[in-house]
């Protein structure tokens, strides 16, 4: 219906070549499937090194297919020529500090999108510019400064400026307040849902922080280690989480209210998870995350669950 | 003579500086102290002066910083008197740190093993052999399975968590009474960070060692600390218990703090969070009167004047009376 992005089956495999040994296959994205419609936010959740930025990479054509499809607007990614699909697709990056060029003016760093890509007259490209700049907060005689008079905050709004410039209907956005600070990250928040409904945007919102997430997404994806372990709406997620990786997930976030831990009530006694993620050169034969899991039983170690409907979301368990 | 481990009273931290001729103040009439096997939050942002007071406990802090205090002391004994022999008993002995980032405060050069006996024999006059034993107890103690085959690793070989478990493993090494820990899970994954925060917590009750826990995560603070110091441009501006700071928070700053954290406040999804406008302003441009009056919204005529005092635990002349819902 209004699906604009469509994930089908995803393989993402790094070949790791070393002199005199065989090469490796490290699987950071294993069968990764989801959709995205019109106005919507997913949220992609997950600890560091289970596949997130990889996605975003692979989403924005940063990164090459390995296996399977992705389907924008109706066509395939590889039927795209650059243009036509930078204007569809931009990105957000996770740390304002680096993703601008030092060297280049506020004015520049925005208009570059629309020079590069369009033949749009410099008169024109001076209104453009500072209406964007209007829109995401920034004053006008901001625009003939460098990076490194901005804070953090007004970084990451040139950073979003920046990519709303070719009037992208998909934004990814990867970590974008996790760099900053609790007050700035809510006015940062603010401006995305503003300019959410003003430009009637997508957002595949990738985060490690889970209030964030459930603060600003219609529905969540989680990942470990490469492979999608539960989706569903935000309150299946937050409210009835079914995998043992999105409780525990849930019960290490801190909180500040007690009461709110409504989630933890489902696993009785907290829960501290055993041990870390293990390496994606050598992933276990069975669940991924079994050698971490408290339900744990002998058939988790033999083979992968797949993807299976149950309470109305995506669970990847046998045990739910 | 007080019964306190660590008693700070009005600690001013100045920079000098080239470009200006007044020295940059960091840190403004900070005091506070800390009971044996107590734990401290101490909350803020970038800019508020948190790490630097702990610097500055650590007497680390370089040659164009001027540290003065009516009294900043470990045990009845003054540090800021110290000579710098001295202060390498203190450091690492009856004070430990560990940083924020485990991976750049390990020396990637040198084995786990050779870091921690360093660490070990700087302290305690024990032989080397001894010294390790002891450092395999102790990354056993810090939760690290096979400690044998870990002494042998180097830092990259670590994960984060791992390595933030042997630094925690080296701050602890000299049985310290003072554990100041910066950020200590900020760069880790939050099934880590709970893992982390336990371990710390645990030992703090097991070997009565007081600890310092800065964070910028109020979630982090309430969980694990029962006092909180909330700390605005080089300012205390709120202290006291934390359960009754997150409830009723007194100054706007914490209000606001509180209140612009998704998740915070039970609300439907993608509606507005309350946010506090503005930036913490730069070290030179600090305003007269509250520091925090340019960013507030209850600001009166009278908060931009002066010197605002600390009354109640709160730094502020107009407190809130609205609670958290």
């Amino acid at each position: 219906m209004n699906e604009i992005l469509k994930v089908e089956a995803l393989h993402k495999t790094y070949d790791i070549k070393k002199l005199f040994k065989p090469t490796l296959k490290l699987k950071a994205l294993s069968g990764i499937n989801f959709h995205l419609s019109k106005k919507e936010t997913l949220g992609i959740v997950g600890e560091s090194g289970c596949g997130k930025s990889t996605l975003a990479k692979v989403l924005t054509k940063l990164e090459s297919i390995t296996h399977g499809e992705i389907i924008l607007l109706g066509k395939k990614y590889n039927d795209y020529l650059a243009l036509e699909f930078h204007s569809k697709i931009q990105m957000v990056f996770q740390d304002p500090y680096q993703s601008l060029n030092p060297r280049k003016k506020a004015f520049d760093i925005i208009a570059d999108p629309i020079r590069i890509n369009t033949q749009t007259s410099s008169l024109e490209i001076d209104y453009l510019v500072m209406e964007m700049m209007k829109k995401v907060g920034l004053r006008e005689e901001f625009s003939k400064r460098y990076p490194h008079h901005f804070s953090g905050g007004q970084r990451q709004r040139l950073g979003i400026a920046r990519a709303l410039m070719l009037r992208p209907e998909i934004l990814i956005l990867d970590e974008p307040v996790s760099a900053l600070d609790v007050s700035i990250q809510a006015q940062v928040l603010n401006l995305l849902l503003e300019l959410q409904v003003e430009f009637n945007l997508s957002y595949i919102f990738i985060s490690h922080d889970l209030s964030v997430i459930q603060h600003m997404s219609d529905r969540i994806l989680v990942m470990y280690l490469g492979r999608v372990v539960e989706y569903g709406s935000r309150d299946q997620i937050f409210y009835n989480p079914l995998h043992p990786y999105t409780k525990i997930l849930l019960e290490s976030a801190p909180k500040t209210q007690k009461s709110q831990k409504t989630h933890g009530k489902t696993l009785g006694q907290e829960i501290i998870v055993k041990g870390e993620l293990p390496s994606a050169l050598n992933l276990p034969k069975g669940c991924a995350f079994e050698p971490r899991c408290p339900y744990a039983k002998v058939s988790c170690k033999e083979s992968v669950p797949d993807l299976e409907i149950k309470q109305g979301r995506e669970v990847a368990c046998f045990e739910v | 003579m007080s019964n306190n481990l660590l008693e700070i009273k009005d600690l001013n931290i100045f920079f000098k500086s080239d470009k200006n001729p007044d020295p940059i103040h960091a840190v403004r009439d900070l005091s506070f102290s800390l009971k044996q096997g107590e734990m401290l939050g101490v909350v803020g942002e970038s800019g508020s002066g948190k790490s630097i007071t702990n610097l500055a406990l650590m007497g680390i802090l370089g040659d164009s910083a001027i540290v003065r205090a009516e009294q900043c002391s470990l045990n009845n004994r003054e540090l800021l008197n110290l000579k710098e022999h001295e202060w390498q008993k203190v450091r690492g002995g009856e004070i430990s740190m560990i940083f924020q980032d485990p991976m750049t405060a390990l020396n990637p050069f040198l084995t786990v093993e050779y870091q921690i006996v360093e660490t070990i024999l700087a302290h305690l006059n024990i032989s080397k052999g001894e010294a390790k034993n002891k450092a395999i107890e102790l990354l056993l103690q810090v939760g690290i399975t096979s400690p044998k085959d870990r002494l042998k690793s180097y830092p990259f070989e670590l994960s984060g968590g791992m390595a933030q478990r042997v630094m925690i493993a080296m701050a602890i090494s000299t049985s310290p009474k003072l554990l100041i820990a910066d950020e200590p899970t900020t760069a880790l994954d939050v099934t880590i960070q709970k893992q982390i925060l336990t371990l710390i917590k645990s030992l703090q009750e097991k070997n009565n060692m007081s600890v310092i826990l800065v964070t910028h995560d109020l979630g982090v603070v309430s969980e694990f600390s029962e006092r909180v110091q909330v700390m605005y441009a080089g300012e205390l501006v709120e202290t006291g218990r934390t359960s009754e700071i997150i409830k009723n928070p007194k100054h706007p700053y914490t209000f606001g703090l509180l209140s612009s954290r998704p998740g915070a406040v039970t609300r439907p999804a993608k509606t507005p969070l309350a946010s506090i406008p503005g930036i913490v302003p730069a070290f030179h441009q600090r305003p007269a009167g509250c520091q925090f009056n340019p960013r507030c919204i209850h600001v009166l005529e009278d908060c931009k004047l002066g010197k605002i005092p600390i009354e109640h635990f709160v730094r502020c002349l107009h407190p809130m009376k609205e609670t958290i819902v």
